[in-house]
């Protein structure tokens, strides 16, 4: 069974079509991106699979049920701007939002404060929320959206405005929900984290789905047929290399129809060229994304 | 929100305004207090025959035979003021009063005793001391109301019973004004960090606002309550100090329940709106800007309370009894005064709940559809097509 299972669902607000014949499922253990350009409907996508706003036709479904109230308390969802009460505590606030999910206000005093134990937040438990610093606002965002242990979690943009640091230290709990076998619907137009850690994808693009699927496939889908190469020696003529193109630090070699990267992979060994990176070059996710969002526009 | 600052500035300051009022009128009052000293008025007889009852009250009326003398004891302060009785006084009525003060009219204890002075000489002779005594206070008037059955009621009019509805509608205002405050500040920051779409995949739409309102409405409870308890210690201490009309002051069981049910309808009404128009605007300034309006609207009874006080039947305030925007504040007004129908205050009730219910509804659509709408503000095409449709 699916975690989240969406049906050829629609919403227009007016005359505008937010989302159009949208579908998709989220299994368990995986980590869902759901991409695209702003205003592509990503935000009411994910209001739908929360039931805060109906579609106007098609179904969502989380958990294998209908969403409802109940169904609320399994999920998990992170806001891109930090939603927590500013003039609040922040051991306050923690609990506040896990009885909303439902939590005694017991076992969200005690799991608020081991997870802050564990994240080496215990000391902050008593200052109000506009103290900490943006990482550690972060910290707490992430601690409110799991503490009830939720079966799903949306997090939208979740490492917009962080430094390098505090990405890595957000990346890295992302990773762990995965393997505790959570479903994450990551919703980001940040590719180059997407390409670190989703699993598969769909992107939007004006409300329709314009590719879906594993990330990988659909990497090697849009490949040039192309390799990287970084190199010591002359490469001279080499025979199935349709073009050349030189970069600073390597060469992208583009292979006619006939080559496979194997061969010439032995060929370039036969002339004692002295290989320091052999790669299948598969295009930036970036790069897909404007191939087909273009293509969607014609 | 109780634990704001604000809110127990505001919830303390009330009372101690109270006091304030009460230290004010004192010393207002004492200086204004009717002296138990002599004053001396001069006068001049011209026309005659005005010699005796030269004592009234705490005047004592002084003859002189010339101006030249009145003049002088009034510079020397001896009298406060002269009068000259003209010649021809008996046929115009009219006296002249001198006196160094810049007065708008003599003082009326002064008045009084002149008046007094010369009613009573000029009866003298014609007829008894306690006629004269008739003629110079004639009409002392004590109002008492009966019950349809002719006996005694117990609950009497007067100023006494209009103060405590007035109390009522400026308690209810000043809650309102306040607590919405809170509201839509407390909204504005959850749309701004987006808390609110944390709390709606948590919560559905219904609970939220019922939650808000409630809690608003806590809120402002609290703050009546502890107003209410210090009300009597307050009364206490004017009734001490200013006496009068307040210690006569008491609320009947009616009046208390009305005044109950008027308030939760009041307050839960304008709650709603509040939780609307914090859901309509982007910002908690703009929504406080949008919120007067109402406020204004509930206060607004006040402005006409001096119409209201002669004409309570009048059927613009029997309109304003059931507009459920003004019903609380001058209903409880218009009990003070007068009777209202039964049918009114029931009427009243019933389109109160009609809107609380309906308000419900329609604030639910229209959170539903604009909670989620960041940093534009719907026009209200765009605000009818959502309710229509959402």
């Amino acid at each position: 069974m699916n975690t989240v299972e969406v049906e050829n669902v629609v919403k227009t607000f007016g005359d505008k079509v937010a989302v159009d014949q949208l579908s998709f499922s989220v299994a368990s253990g995986e980590i869902f991106g759901l991409i695209g350009p702003n205003g592509a409907g990503k935000t009411t996508t994910i209001k739908m699979v929360m039931d805060i706003i109906k579609p106007d036709s098609g179904g969502v479904t989380v958990l294998g049920e209908q969403m409802n109230e109940a169904a609320k308390n399994k999920i998990g969802y992170m806001p891109e701007e930090r939603g927590l009460y500013k003039k609040q505590r922040v051991l306050d606030v923690i609990v506040y939002l896990a009885m909303l999910k439902g939590m005694s206000r017991r076992a969200a005093e005690e799991k608020a404060n081991r997870m802050l134990e564990q994240t080496g937040m215990l000391p902050h438990a008593r200052k109000k929320i506009e103290e900490l610093s943006r990482g550690m606002g972060q910290i707490i965002q992430f601690i409110v959206t799991t503490i009830h242990d939720p079966q799903l979690l949306i997090l939208d943009e979740p490492f917009s405005g962080l430094d390098p640091v505090n990405t890595e230290a957000s990346m890295k709990m992302v990773l762990d929900l995965r393997s505790q076998g959570k479903a994450v619907i990551l919703s980001t137009h940040q590719m180059n984290q997407v390409e670190q850690l989703c699993d598969r994808i769909l992107m939007v693009n004006k409300g329709r789905a314009v590719l879906y699927g594993g990330l990988a496939e659909i990497k090697s889908k849009y490949r040039n047929n192309s390799v990287l190469l970084e190199h010591e020696g002359e490469l001279g003529e080499v025979p199935g290399i349709a073009e050349k193109r030189v970069f600073k630090n390597h060469v992208e070699l583009f292979l006619s129809d006939d080559t496979t990267p194997q061969q010439l992979l032995e060929r370039l060994l036969e002339r004692g060229i002295i290989i320091h990176r052999f790669e299948l070059a598969t295009p930036p996710l970036n790069e897909i994304f404007i191939r087909v969002a273009g293509e969607s526009h014609k | 929100m109780i634990r704001r600052a604000g809110f127990i500035i505001v919830t303390l300051i009330v009372p101690l305004i109270g006091i304030l009022a009460i230290v004010a009128y004192q010393i207002i009052t004492g200086t204004m207090e009717p002296s138990v000293e002599i004053t001396n008025i001069g006068y001049i007889d011209e026309a005659g025959g005005f010699d005796n009852y030269t004592k009234q009250g705490n005047v004592e009326l002084v003859r002189y035979d010339a101006v030249a003398q009145a003049n002088e004891a009034l510079v020397k302060e001896e009298i406060e003021q002269y009068v000259i009785i003209t010649q021809d006084y008996l046929n115009i009525g009219m006296i002249n009063i001198y006196t160094l003060e810049k007065q708008l009219e003599p003082p009326p204890e002064v008045t009084a005793a002149i008046k007094d002075f010369l009613s009573s000489n000029m009866l003298a002779g014609k007829v008894t001391d306690a006629t004269i005594g008739l003629v110079n206070a004639p009409l002392g008037i004590v109002s008492i109301r009966l019950t349809e059955t002719g006996d005694i009621a117990t609950e009497q009019g007067g100023y006494g019973n209009m103060l405590i509805p007035m109390i009522f509608g400026v308690l209810l205002v000043l809650s309102i004004s306040f607590s919405s405050s809170y509201l839509l500040q407390g909204m504005g920051d959850e749309k701004e960090n987006r808390l609110i779409e944390v709390l709606l995949s948590s919560v559905s739409t219904k609970q939220l606002i019922i939650g808000k309102v409630l809690g608003m409405g806590a809120a402002g409870l609290l703050q009546i309550i502890i107003w209410v308890i210090c009300a009597p210690l307050l009364l206490n201490v004017a009734s001490i100090s200013i006496g009068g009309f307040l210690s006569t002051l008491e609320i009947t069981p009616v009046l208390f329940i009305l005044f109950i049910v008027y308030f939760i309808l009041g307050y839960l009404l304008f709650a709603i709106i509040f939780v609307a128009i914090g859901a309509i605007t982007s910002s908690a300034r703009e929504g406080q800007q949008l919120a007067p309006i109402f406020t204004l609207l509930s206060v607004s009874p006040l402005w006409f309370a001096s119409a209201l006080i002669f004409f309570p039947n009048n059927p613009a305030f029997i309109a304003l009894t059931i507009f459920p925007f003004t019903a609380p504040v001058t209903l409880m007004m218009r009990l003070g005064i007068t009777e209202v129908p039964i049918w009114q205050i029931l009427t009243s009730i019933a389109v109160l709940l009609v809107c609380v219910v309906g308000g419900l509804f329609f604030t639910a659509k229209i959170v539903r559809a604009f909670l989620l709408m960041y940093g534009k503000r719907p026009s209200l095409g765009t605000i009818i097509r959502s309710i229509r449709s959402g």
